[in-house]
């Protein structure tokens, strides 16, 4: 029986075109591979050893050439043999795993930052420059890149299969993953965490591009507002900086260069001040005050976005003097209050 | 002995045997006497017909799961029915198929016998749990003829208490129904366990399916109840809002995980390790030998049981928790996967220098052993810190809990079933076509599961309704595999059913086994022994039995 050849073609393109290996996109997939390796060869192994001694046994004692059963106890020597040896195996993957989970979920501090927010049921990507990007995520090779991320409503995740990065993105915290893409290319993106209707829709592309073109893509998709200028322009449109002024008077600290420093609280403890400090202390300010401050700031949850949360951290983080919060808060000022006359005696 | 050189069956002559008149099955007649009945071997029965059903409902959820994947657009249902169906098919199987499968049926048949009792301590309360198993599973139904649910069987939070328009308060009712109905059934069997032991029956001469059933009784009694805990709070954060789980009242939605998955984990051993049982009791009756190393193996079941309530956080490692807690997490599950690869080994060892035969049961211990093998194994994958990253959340995870509950449980379930059905009937299944229907559910189950480890690999996510166009080779064979697999299930059914009536009479002891449940007619009477019996050995003592059998046939003579 002869096969057309169109469908025999078909078969051989459709067979071909499958993936049985993902590729090694960044400098974590062979850390991954190789520990990947190591366990698979344990598998065969054991799954061989077990097999072998089934068979051997089902052969040597079955029933029509050893038709009587010799009873045996145990042996506590071969009890201690196959418990040490598994368990040494077991103590090796445990290590091996940890060491890479530790370099997979620790971001090397150079670091570019990438912000991730997802809802139900995209990707939204915010650069530091203020590119915006939806289901898509564009990083130059060579470069460690941080993502902090977040979602605005239920448990996502954001997987990278063919970088070996998975982190689950939850609402009301942010979480850290980071890669160094190496070869130039499109990815998969998944969310894998189940989330409702469109989950297996919520995928994009990363694209993987040489440093050159990176910047060609940055100047030209950027949005004219760095994150930065946005957290700028937040900070003075919620009027955070009529208490956050730094002024010896304000009646909240000063938050010029509070990025990275330690802040003694209230209730005595104290705390490293970084993206997920900032953002709960704007979100619920009374467990958060300051010593030395009354606890008279009001939340802003519900009020702002995830995204503006991110521009205000990300403007908080390049603060390092208040030189321009009191410019804007003198500008606003004297636009608000009507003018008044000199000499004149207020009432 | 009739036995021939390649078997141990060893039936009565057919054409004087009958089934004894007398026995729990023919004791009274009428629906009610089945549905009122406290007799722990009725409510076995009862338990078989209500899990076979829920069983076939959730097999067809699963397979319109993969007649969907077999094409990587989302073609076949619309998102949300999808949604539903992988839904459907894990709360159906896990809380109404595999939780009970064994502890519920062979366990409350045989537990009572195997000590040496007339039945469990508490009949009434063994009858109250079938009750609620059935409200649950109404309840289940109910859910399912309303519209479904979509939750996902994890109940994830927020999702299922915000985001979410269909029936969850319903289902979760109804897991919370049918938690009882295991907390019930695990209280009966610990009870009955520590009180009701025939006189010499001391705790290492019971067979190692009780103590499998003790270790898993005690996880059902510690665990069950925080799930029903989860469960409520769940259903109170969408109907009142008292905001446990919900982060923008302070609550966090972390917790509802810590707290599903120290029920869900240990739930995973309430499911495997009654199936263990089994096949220590198929494994020693087939070679001819007492289980090697019993005390290691006893010990091993409540070691995993110990062990198994310290390691639900693996489930989370990439979720943001601490770093530290997963290396411990981390840490104590590869202390889990010790006991397992213990069991194996023993099982292994237990064929040595036995005289082994191959009979259904026997084809599905060895399946089971094989496939526990990889599901154990590819669980180390998934416990080494560094490797869950790529793997969790992928069809990696769906290959290799499908390998510990379906390859390994599943298996263990039917290798049990085949090996007390003349037990608990009176009369053999088909062999031939049994050892066929083993074989033939052994290949459908690589074929369908082996690819998605690869699949998991790639990355492809679980619970997808499309997937890229490269996954599709492996789907397809994963659906093909599915399909043979289907028809592995069916096959039992339909002998099973037709040799109630048309099967070989089998007499007290075709596979000549050394357990009490042996020793009895078959089936049994109501009252199960006619006076209690004295334990005077050990168990798998096969020199005892020879001793017994040569001196009834003196006796005869």
């Amino acid at each position: 029986m002869g096969i057309s050849p169109v469908i025999w073609q078909f078969l051989v393109k459709w067979l071909t075109a499958s993936a049985l290996f993902p590729r090694e996109g960044s400098t974590i997939a062979p850390w991954m591979d190789e520990l990947y390796f190591f366990l698979l060869a344990m598998t065969v192994v054991g799954l061989v050893l077990v097999g072998a001694i089934l068979f051997t046994f089902s052969v040597r004692y079955r029933k029509s050439v050893h038709p009587v059963a010799t009873q045996i106890e145990g042996s506590t020597l071969l009890e201690a043999t196959w418990t040490i040896i598994p368990l040494a195996i077991f103590l090796i993957t445990f290590v091996w795993g940890a060491v890479l989970y530790f370099r997979i979920y620790n971001p090397p501090v150079n670091s570019m930052n990438i912000y991730i927010v997802g809802k139900q049921w995209m990707w939204k990507a915010e650069h530091p420059g203020g590119q915006h990007e939806i289901n898509a995520l564009h990083v130059p090779v060579g470069q460690n890149i941080q993502l902090t991320m977040i979602s605005q409503d239920v448990f996502h995740s954001f997987s990278i299969p063919e970088f070996r990065i998975k982190r689950e993105v939850i609402p009301g915290r942010y979480s850290t993953v980071w890669f160094n893409a190496t070869t130039p290319g499109e990815y998969h993106l998944f969310c894998t965490q189940y989330c409702g209707t469109n989950h297996s829709a919520m995928i994009g592309t990363i694209t993987a591009m040489s440093p050159a073109d990176y910047k060609k893509w940055t100047e030209d998709s950027t949005s004219g507002m760095s994150l930065a200028q946005n957290g700028e322009r937040l900070f003075a449109s919620m009027g955070c900086n009529a208490c956050h002024s730094g002024t010896a008077a304000a009646r909240g600290p000063s938050l010029a260069g509070v990025y990275g420093s330690k802040l003694t609280l209230t209730n005595g403890s104290q705390v490293l001040v970084n993206d997920a400090y900032l953002r709960d202390a704007i979100l619920n300010p009374s467990q958060h005050v300051t010593s030395g401050y009354a606890p008279i700031m009001p939340t802003y949850q519900g009020q702002i976005s995830e995204d503006g949360l991110i521009d205000l951290v990300e403007y908080l983080k390049g603060l390092n003097t208040n030189y321009r919060v009191q410019q804007t808060l003198t500008t606003s000022q004297s636009d608000q209050t009507a003018p008044t006359t000199p000499g004149v005696v207020k009432p | 002995m009739s036995a021939t050189a390649t078997s141990i069956l060893n039936l009565p002559d057919q054409a004087t045997a009958t089934i004894p008149k007398k026995n729990f099955i023919t004791a009274e007649d009428g629906l009610l006497s089945w549905l009122l009945t406290g007799d722990h071997k009725r409510i076995a029965m009862l338990y078989i017909i209500s899990i076979t059903f829920f069983f076939f409902i959730g097999g067809a959820f699963a397979g319109l799961i993969r007649l969907e994947l077999l094409t990587p657009q989302p073609d076949l249902v619309a998102s949300d029915t999808y949604n539903k169906l992988f839904t459907m098919h894990g709360i159906i199987m896990v809380f109404l198929f595999l939780v009970p499968s064994v502890p519920a049926t062979l366990g409350n048949f045989l537990i009572p016998i195997m000590l040496g009792a007339r039945d469990l301590a508490f009949p009434k309360i063994n009858l109250l749990s079938w009750y609620l198993y059935v409200i649950g599973g109404t309840l289940t139904l109910t859910a399912l003829m309303l519209g479904g649910v979509d939750t996902g069987w994890t109940f994830t939070t927020p999702l299922s208490t915000h985001y979410l328009n269909t029936h969850v308060v319903t289902t979760a009712m109804a897991i919370f129904v049918a938690g009882f109905s295991s907390i019930f059934t695990g209280l009966n069997f610990i009870v009955t366990i520590h009180r009701m032991r025939c006189p010499g029956m001391t705790w290492f001469r019971m067979p190692l399916f009780v103590w499998a059933h003790y270790a898993a009784s005690v996880l059902m009694v510690l665990g069950t109840p925080v799930l029903a805990i989860a469960i409520v709070l769940v259903a109170l954060e969408r109907l009142v809002g008292i905001g446990v789980f919900d982060p923008t009242k302070g609550g966090d939605p972390l917790l509802f995980q810590h707290l599903f998955w120290f029920y869900s984990h240990p739930a995973v051993y309430i499911m495997i390790l009654p199936g263990m049982g089994v096949i220590s009791e198929v494994i020693s009756t087939f070679s001819r030998k007492r289980v090697f190393g019993y005390t290691a193996v006893a010990f091993s079941s409540v070691a995993i049981a110990l062990f198994g309530f310290f390691v639900w956080e693996h489930h989370m490692f990439i979720m943001g928790v601490s770093n530290y807690s997963a290396l411990v997490f981390s840490l104590l599950t590869m202390l889990v996967a010790v006991p397992s690869a213990i069991k194996i080994f023993n099982w292994a060892f237990t064929l040595q220098k036995g005289s082994i035969t191959f009979e259904t049961p026997m084809l599905y211990a060895f399946g089971f052993m094989g496939l526990f093998t990889i599901g154990g194994l590819t669980g180390v994958f998934l416990g080494s810190l560094g490797m869950d990253i790529q793997l969790t959340e992928t069809y990696f995870i769906v290959a290799h809990f499908h390998f510990v509950m379906v390859g390994g449980m599943l298996m263990a379930f039917l290798s049990g079933v085949h090996f007390w059905w003349p037990k608990m009937t009176g009369r053999m299944y088909p062999e031939s076509l049994s050892k066929l229907a083993a074989v033939v559910t052994f290949i459908g189950f690589n074929l369908t599961f082996l690819p998605q480890f690869i699949l998991g690999y790639l990355g492809m996510p679980r619970r997808y309704h499309a997937y890229p166009p490269e996954f599709q080779v492996l789907n397809v064979l994963s659906t093909a595999g599915a399909t043979v697999l289907g028809v592995g299930y069916l096959l039992p059914v339909l002998y099973l059913a037709w040799s109630l009536k048309y099967g070989p009479v089998a007499g007290d002891n075709p596979w000549q086994a050394t357990g009490l449940e042996w020793q009895i007619q078959s089936p049994p009477l109501t009252e199960n022994f006619p006076e209690i019996p004295i334990m005077d050995h050990e168990a798998y003592d096969y020199e005892w039995l020879e001793h017994k059998t040569a001196h009834e046939v003196k006796a005869v003579g």
